[in-house]
């Protein structure tokens, strides 16, 4: 059991990390280009040299290509009309559709814009190209306002320097969470509680002694696990490493209490197991580490306050990715603290050496 | 200090509408091998869970040890050792173990303790398998490895519930002069049997039938006013009236 506790995360980290990606990457396109022109050929040349689209095939039929894209293999049409070249160099307006498969909204949002800035880019080339040869007036102040964004704390847009911190969470609460959650629960099946409870041991000393050994492998795998971000992910360490780990400590007691509260509410660890996979994919839905918290509807916005896991994901990338000190975090540390207190005296509590 | 060891009055316990342990009132003296006897669901184990604070009692009255087990439970668990019907110690970790375990529970200091082991182990002959899981050790052993730390911090009063259950003949005759020795040295016994040969080695036994305690006396009294040549008899003439069913 024990390398486990200790090989699991490592693994949970590397996979992760690589797998839950936003970036886009291959996107298998169809084209059906009805202009066959100059420019026409110019724009898919662009979308190809982006390395981000590829593609897949060419056709006039445009029933043909919604047949693909039915069938998942393309996930995005460019219809070029005819005349595209002619209304372009005269300066009219001249159209392109893209047909994107959207079933996964947050990838066809991303298609969306990546389209979207080769094709103003391919605009813009083109809009000099047309000045220098008319120098018309009128088309010279055809001047676009021009977004040039820069992106602070994370400048590469990379996804794994924003994965790692959230993912370092959930593993350290999945292991404060099931260890401590199948704790006593166990000790009760296999009887071994009742040799306990007819000792003299105090509560609170029975309660340490359930937390202090899975507090320890949790900051443990934690240091692992920020190793591997700091050496292996080059995930940048802005913020002061003492305030994770003390952040840390106090969260592993919160997320531990709760586990030991689920212990002394159930009968069997099959409850436990249960009800503590509920906990943990509420929480990790709920935190911040997939979907941004500030994009969810009012009601589970709420619900995330109540949520421990997002407080230290949100600390986490707040230390690691922008530097924050005590001051920005303490008000979620303060927050932390009490909901540890609040589950550590409940499950303390509800731990009876004799039964009513 | 009061003479008796455990005092009890009306003690009963009810689960819902089932009366497991029924106003059953007894005392047992300091110092005295008590045998507690009574078909399976008679309500042994329950009055057992009672008197060491396992369970509260639903109502009447009871002292252990001078301590009242509504209020003071925490002071009787002080002052007793139990050994449970269900093998209760860790199997993961080996003999020494957990007696440094329990040691460390029961508040005795690292130099007391380390002696003691040496001490416990050898009196129950299990000194060579000290490094070895419990897991490993045959029932009997494990038996006697339990019995041993339920004597460890010196109580007043041990509770042994069926600590013979599935243990063979040569062990369990081990095990009771274990018991005689542990009450020579004054420690009170409370134990519960189903072998009724065992019973005669008590110094007072009672026999529980339904919840209620039907019998109570030493070994010859029963007999005596039973007027049968065996604790066997007796037993059996009083388990028959049950109502309950076995088990």
């Amino acid at each position: 059991m024990l390398p486990i506790l200790f090989v699991m995360p490592v693994i949970q980290l590397l996979v992760l990390s690589f797998a839950a990606t936003y970036e886009l990457k291959e996107v298998d396109f169809a084209l059906l280009d009805m202009d066959q022109s100059r420019v026409s050929r110019e724009l898919a040349a662009k979308f190809q040299s982006t390395g981000y689209f590829n593609l897949q095939a060419e056709t006039f039929d445009r029933n043909k290509a919604m047949e693909w894209l039915d069938a998942g293999r393309v996930s995005l049409i460019i219809i070029v009309p005819p005349d595209f070249e002619e209304d372009l160099t005269n300066g009219r307006e001249a159209p392109v559709q893209l047909i994107i498969d959207a079933v996964d909204g947050s990838t066809a949002g991303l298609i969306q814009s990546y389209s979207a800035s080769i094709l103003n880019d391919l605009n813009a080339e083109k809009q000099l190209e047309l000045k220098i040869k008319s120098a018309d007036p009128a088309v010279v102040q055809a001047k676009t306002i021009n977004l040039i964004p820069q992106n602070w704390y994370n400048p590469d847009l990379d996804y794994i320097t924003f994965m790692v911190p959230g993912i370092l969470v959930v593993l350290v609460s999945m292991i404060g969470l099931f260890l401590s959650g199948m704790n006593i629960v166990r000790e009760q099946e296999i009887g071994t509680i009742e040799q306990l409870n007819v000792t003299p041991i105090r509560k609170y000393q029975f309660m340490v002694g359930k937390l202090l050994p899975f507090w320890i492998i949790g900051m443990f795998d934690l240091l692992v696990g920020l190793a591997l971000a700091r050496y292996g992910f080059h995930i940048p360490f802005l913020g002061n490493l003492a305030t994770i780990l003390v952040v840390a400590g106090i969260f592993l007691v919160v997320i531990q209490s709760l586990g030991l509260l689920i212990s002394t509410m159930t009968n069997t660890q099959q409850q436990a197991m249960f009800i503590a996979w509920f906990i943990m994919v509420v929480f990790i839905l709920l935190g911040g580490l997939f979907t941004p918290i500030e994009s969810m509807p009012g009601w589970a916005q709420n619900i995330t306050l109540a949520n421990p896991v997002a407080y230290f994901i949100k600390i986490m990338r707040m230390v690691l990715l922008k530097g924050a000190g005590w001051q920005e975090i303490q008000v979620m540390v303060y927050t932390l603290i009490g909901m540890g207190s609040v589950l550590l005296m409940v499950s303390i509590n509800r731990y009876k050496k004799t039964t009513g | 200090m009061s003479e008796l060891a455990i005092q009890t009055e009306n003690l009963t316990r009810k689960f819902g509408e089932f009366t497991a342990v029924d106003n059953i009132s007894f005392d047992v003296k300091q110092g005295e091998i008590f045998g507690f006897l009574g078909a399976n669901g008679a309500g042994k184990t329950t009055a057992m869970k009672m008197l060491t604070g396992l369970l509260n009692p639903t109502s009447g009255s009871a002292t252990v040890s001078g301590s009242d087990v509504y209020t003071q439970a925490e002071t009787i668990k002080k002052n007793i050792g139990y050994m449970s019907q269900k093998f209760s110690l860790y199997d993961d970790l080996t003999a020494e173990e957990n007696i440094q375990f329990y040691g460390g529970i029961y508040g005795i200091s690292d130099q007391d303790l380390s002696p003691k082991i040496d001490e416990v182990l050898e009196s129950v002959s299990l000194g060579s398998v000290r490094k070895q899981l419990v897991r490993s050790l045959p029932l009997g052993w494990k038996q006697k490895l339990a019995f041993s730390i339920a004597i460890l911090h010196q109580p007043k009063i041990v509770f042994l519930d069926e600590p013979t259950g599935g243990v063979d003949p040569v062990t369990r005759r081990q095990f009771w002069e274990k018991i005689y020795q542990v009450s020579d040295r004054g420690i009170t016994v409370f134990v519960t049997t189903h072998y009724m040969d065992e019973a005669e080695y008590c110094d007072r036994i009672s026999i529980m039938v339904d919840g209620r305690i039907d019998a109570l006396g030493t070994p010859d009294e029963l007999k005596e006013s039973f007027s049968s040549d065996s604790i066997e008899n007796v037993f059996i003439k009083l388990a028959r009236s049950a109502t309950r069913g076995d088990g």
